[in-house]
């Protein structure tokens, strides 16, 4: 017998008188997610552990009395719970990525699946070098094409992140002078650089002192040269600097800082602009961390891991610490000690083990895909959105510097703009997570006011940057019309609107405790 | 007879006999914010002119508070511990930060009164 | 090129937009000296490849290694084989979770902050303190950051090392130490803890470092040493390198620890070659300001609906500037995220076998290798990890049985090259991926071996 009840099939024309509250607190496919300690249980497991009838148990007066308070969750239910945090990230697979100075690039599948291997995920650091020859040929490989992008003959792989990577260069530059006798105090260091920075030199037990920008938002040697003398360490400069611009005269102030028998540290965060375009080695640079996360397309995981391996110049390299790889005769071997006779001067170790292998394998895949040909394609398509982004906004958006002169990878605005509008570089932040962007970089660098710094990468194509300059050109437009609103009543489209973090600074909760979830369950 | 003088950085200093109070001024919460943390100095310790006396921060931002005048620590405001509100709502009454013994009571000549300090902050503007 | 999705035609239209005529003039101020001209050969470095091509290199050069998986095996000294689910590698490779940055912007990574929160009360959970951060690098960075935290906290500048702790832990402490201008009383390499360490401690020590099971496989009961170093001003920091073990051993914040650094790696992670790992930090609320790197934190927004955020952001080195608590930028974002799911889909049963299954193994093999002629296990208190003595160098035996198929431990004279005393010790580890052909393996190979 056939169905003979049909049923409506098309939406009837009664619009949306507004919103109906749900009883879950869901939304369609936006699902709420409370914590796993307020979901799991102690008795549930989603791993099927096999223990024997009778363990051995030889732990005596240090076994554990107490328990833990861990919850559990089953296999499916662990599914759901992460699966539903995942819907509530904006990610770069979603859309762009503008953030400034962090390279926010696409991250390649097939690094992935390399990294996977288990030749490269299943081989422990401390095997007989005998049964890891492909993973020290692995890095070593890396370390040429580094060594080779940035025409400086030596790299240390250890260090975990790009901060690390500053101190371990910055280490090495105190060994070398340590080495000469000179226990220099001062380091420079431009008002427009990253906190790391004067961070790193601070722990080092430098004192910090700072160089202006000139009116065009970069570094004037003469300003430098005021600033040096023998008791400088070294600067610190960033090229491409923070301000998305390339330092014109970098030659003439690693040029006066070597003269002084200083050193010039560089923040290699921006090497995306330049990579088979110059060598900072060519550019008088000593030391560069090079961060894998940004300019060689390890994923950014939500906040780490990074890797920040760095390149140093002949009169650093004899410095760089343990552990590093050697090649020799009978294959590649590991220098761990300072014992061993090939250690050198190195100043000693950052860090356990040997580096961030995974980042190594992918960054490496990277590469490899690209080749000398393509990383110069990259930099230069991630230079011409920049400066594409910012031809189609100087119009309605505010240059602090620069009228004329091009910008590299990324391209620096002010508030002035928004003047009178009543709407913050914040608002204009958050207006823009409800058109479906996640903001640039907002309120760094330091050295204009309400800063947004604009970086799209080579990833974006040219209908993706069209549609985002389309949005802002809007954006901007709708403040000066006085839509105040917009602004700062976003975002509003979100799992949560804008957050309390006064009250989360004041009153920190760091952890659910048992006794929230008493106090949950009363409500 | 109290004395009322503020500092280039925005401190605000009132002397009362030999103890000064000293706190940031209304200008100067403004610009940090919602202030989240105050760390205050020792009792005892003795400060010089220029030297850091507290740090102030704010969910996005911190500054250091310059002693305007030299002396020692006689009395921190522990309420700002549990209250750090209090330097925004009521800077210079119940958000002062700490008491100095002056060593030197004509050092607060040199500051600017309520008058210069008004003027500064609209040429500053 | 694969990766790059701008046509030749695009690039010409938005040069015409831009107003420059090649590509080059973008990269004006480049001083010409150093420019590396299009006109000439790039970089000398290999050109672009398929897909399929470099898959065939990189493997080529992964099967030139011997993974853990395919051979008995039994490494450990501070990075350990475990069994991952299946379901955690799957979960972090979600776009969501894979390529988001740092959650900066709380609105819209409320997935990031949410799994960072429940991440930091479970570290808090398992090392029985009161407050953790949301991951440094790795333990040994934790372990030197722990040192810098305790000489800030108690305005000292020595730190007594425990001859137990990692060497490599030991040489991060050193290292930073030396460049940061203060002490470290080092003590001689010391297997089950016989050392006095409790007189080491005076007036001026900011810390004592001790590590347990510490580096040979050795428990140690904290508890004098808690109340030595408190009675002296000091602190305690623990260092738990196989964190397993705090399922079935006393955590350190139960023996009066001040600040516990572990390394996570164990669970969710993989041996990865060493890296990227996870390190644990964790500490009492007392101390919370003086605690580095990121902290993820519970709040509202305007209707009133919990929400997560990076908080005591002052800490850190993008406000603070010279003044920060470190210089430290990143977590270890993608390995937390990996840990707090293996450790969800644990629980508190699943642990707590999980860690007796691991002892119960490494009992059976201290029993099974000491049977062995010549051959002695010199640590009798031992979680998962224990040292044995052999007739032979250690580097040797290793080397030997690796040519025999079988990863049999760490030689001790690989981690302390000069403690000639220790030449002829092996760390030898065991978790629940060993089996009884495994075992059996190991004893044939040793007693062929030393024969």
């Amino acid at each position: 017998m056939m169905n003979r009840e049909g049923r409506a099939t098309a939406p009837t024309a009664q619009g949306s008188e507004g919103a109906v509250a749900t009883f879950t607190g869901n939304r369609g496919l936006d699902i709420e997610e409370p914590l796993i300690f307020e979901v799991g249980s102690g008795e549930v497991t989603g791993v099927d552990i096999d223990l024997p009838e009778a363990p051995e148990n030889r732990l005596g007066a240090l076994a554990r009395k107490q328990g833990i308070g861990l919850p559990g969750l089953s296999e499916p239910e662990a599914m759901r719970h992460y699966v539903r945090l995942s819907r509530k990230n904006y990610a770069i697979d979603l859309g762009i990525y503008p953030l400034g100075s962090c390279t926010m690039k696409h991250n390649p599948r097939l690094n992935e699946k390399a990294v996977r291997l288990a030749g490269f995920g299943d081989i422990h650091p401390l095997q007989p070098e005998s049964t890891v020859q492909g993973a020290l040929e692995l890095i070593d490989t890396l370390a040429h094409w580094l060594k080779t992008l940035t025409g400086l003959p030596a790299v240390a792989m250890s260090p975990k992140a790009g901060a690390h990577g500053e101190l371990c260069g910055m280490m090495a530059i105190r060994a070398a002078l340590e080495a000469r006798g000179e226990p220099r105090s001062i380091v420079l260091v431009p008002e427009s650089a990253h906190g790391t920075n004067p961070a790193t030199a601070a722990y080092l037990g430098y004192k910090v002192v700072s160089v202006p920008a000139r009116e065009d938002g970069t570094v004037d040697p003469e300003a430098v040269k005021e600033r040096l003398s023998e008791d400088v360490a070294a600067i610190m400069l960033t090229n491409p600097n923070t301000c998305g611009l390339f330092e014109p005269d970098v030659r003439a102030i690693a040029e006066a800082v070597h003269e002084v028998g200083a050193y010039f540290y560089c923040d290699g965060a921006n090497f995306n602009a330049i990579m088979g375009r110059t060598r900072p080695g060519d550019l008088g640079v000593d030391a560069m961390h090079i961060n894998l996360h940004k300019t060689f397309s390890t994923p950014h995981g939500g906040g780490g891991p990074g890797a920040g391996p760095v390149v140093l110049s002949e009169a650093l390299a004899p410095f760089a610490p343990l552990p590093f790889v050697v090649h020799g005769a009978d294959g590649f071997r590991l220098v761990e000690s300072l014992d061993d006779d090939a250690a050198g001067e190195a100043f000693g170790r950052m860090t356990a083990f040997h580096g961030q292998m995974g980042m190594f394998v992918r960054a490496l895949a990277y590469m490899m895909s690209h080749g000398a040909d393509g990383l110069r394609q990259a930099a230069e398509d991630a230079v011409l959105n920049a400066n594409y982004v910012r031809a189609c906004l100087k119009d309605t958006f505010s240059l602090p510097y620069n009228h004329d002169r091009p910008c590299m990878h990324e391209v620096l605005f002010d508030d002035s703009f928004l003047k009178g509008t009543g709407v913050s570089t914040l608002d204009f932040a958050k207006a823009m997570i409800d058109e479906g962007f996640h903001p640039m970089t907002v309120y760094f660098p330091l050295v204009v006011h309400g800063a947004m710094l604009i970086e799209p990468t080579e990833s974006e194509s040219k209908a993706s940057l069209d549609q985002f300059v389309a949005t802002l050109r809007r954006l901007a437009d709708a403040a000066r019309e006085g839509d105040t609103e917009r602004f700062t009543g976003a975002p509003r489209y979100t799992p949560v609107g804008r957050l309390d973090e006064t009250r989360a600074a004041r009153h920190p909760i760091l952890r659910w405790t048992p006794e929230q979830n008493a106090s949950q369950a009363a409500e | 007879m109290s004395t009322l003088r503020y500092t280039k950085d925005h401190e605000w200093i009132r002397l009362d006999g030999e103890t000064a109070t000293i706190g940031i001024t209304n200008y100067a919460q403004e610009q940090l914010g919602d202030v989240v943390f105050v760390e205050l100095p020792e009792v005892g310790k003795e400060v010089a002119a220029g030297d850091e006396a507290a740090v102030v921060e704010s969910v996005k931002a911190a500054s250091e508070v310059y002693a305007p005048v030299a002396g020692e620590v006689v009395e921190v405001n522990e309420a700002l511990t549990d209250a750090p509100d209090k330097v925004n709502e009521d800077p210079q009454g119940d958000g002062w930060f700490v008491k100095i013994k002056l060593a030197d009571k004509t050092a607060l000549d040199g500051l600017m009164d309520e008058d210069a300090y008004k003027a500064f902050l609209e040429e500053s503007a | 090129m694969r990766y790059l999705p701008l046509t030749e035609a695009d690039r010409k239209a938005m040069l015409k937009r831009i107003g420059a005529k090649d590509i080059d003039a973008l990269f004006v101020d480049v001083p010409p000296e150093a420019r590396l001209d299009s006109s000439d050969r790039p970089v000398d470095l290999p050109r672009r490849r398929s897909e399929l091509e470099v898959e065939r290199t990189l493997t080529r050069m992964a099967g030139r290694n011997v993974s853990a998986g395919a051979v008995p095996f039994f490494v450990g000294a501070g990075a350990y084989k475990h069994h991952v689910p299946a379901t955690v590698d799957h979960l972090i490779q979600r776009s969501e979770f894979l390529t988001a940055y740092t959650p900066y912007q709380p609105e819209v990574s409320q997935g990031t902050l949410q799994y960072l929160f429940e991440f930091q009360t479970q570290v808090a959970l398992l090392t029985g303190m009161e407050v953790a951060n949301a991951s440094m690098y790795d333990g040994s960075t934790g372990c030197g950051e722990a040192v810098l935290m305790a000489e800030r906290v108690t305005k000292r500048r020595k730190a007594v090392l425990s001859g137990g702790l990692h060497p490599q832990y030991r040489a991060v402490v050193e290292n930073l130490s030396h460049f940061g201008g203060s002490t470290v009383h080092a003590l001689p390499p010391a297997i089950n803890g016989e050392e006095d360490i409790v007189s080491a401690i005076d007036s001026e020590t900011a810390c004592v470092v001790v590590q347990t099971p510490n580096v040979y496989g050795s428990l140690t009961d904290l508890e004098p040493i808690a109340r030595a170093a408190h009675e002296n001003g000091a602190l305690l920091i623990a260092v738990v390198t196989e964190v397993v073990s705090l399922g079935a051993v006393r955590s350190p914040g139960e023996m009066g620890a001040d600040i516990v650094v572990a390394e996570g790696q164990s669970l969710g992670v993989g041996l990865s070659f060493g890296g990227p790992y996870v390190g644990l930090f964790a500490t009492r609320e007392k101390f919370l300001r003086q605690m580095p790197g990121r902290l993820a934190g519970e709040t509202v927004d305007g209707e009133g609906k919990r929400g997560y955020v990076l908080t005591l952001s002052t800490r850190e080195q993008h406000i603070r500037r010279e003044r920060a608590t470190s210089n430290i930028c990143t977590n270890s974002g993608l390995c937390c995220l990996a840990f707090t799911i293996h450790l969800s889909l644990l629980g508190e049963k699943g642990f707590r076998d999980l860690a007796r299954l691991n002892h119960h193994n490494a009992c059976l093999l201290a029993d099974r290798l000491s049977g062995v002629k010549g051959v002695e296990v010199l640590t009798p208190a031992f979680f998962n990890e224990f040292t044995i003595r052999t007739p032979k160098p250690g580097a040797e035996v290793v080397e030997a049985l690796a040519e025999k198929g079988i990863l049999g431990g760490v030689p001790v004279s690989r981690l302390e090259p000069t403690a000639d005393a220790f030449g002829d010790l092996i760390v030898v580890a065991s978790t629940e991926v060993n089996t009884d052909e495994d075992r059996d393996a190991y004893q044939t190979a040793l007693k062929e071996v030393l024969a």
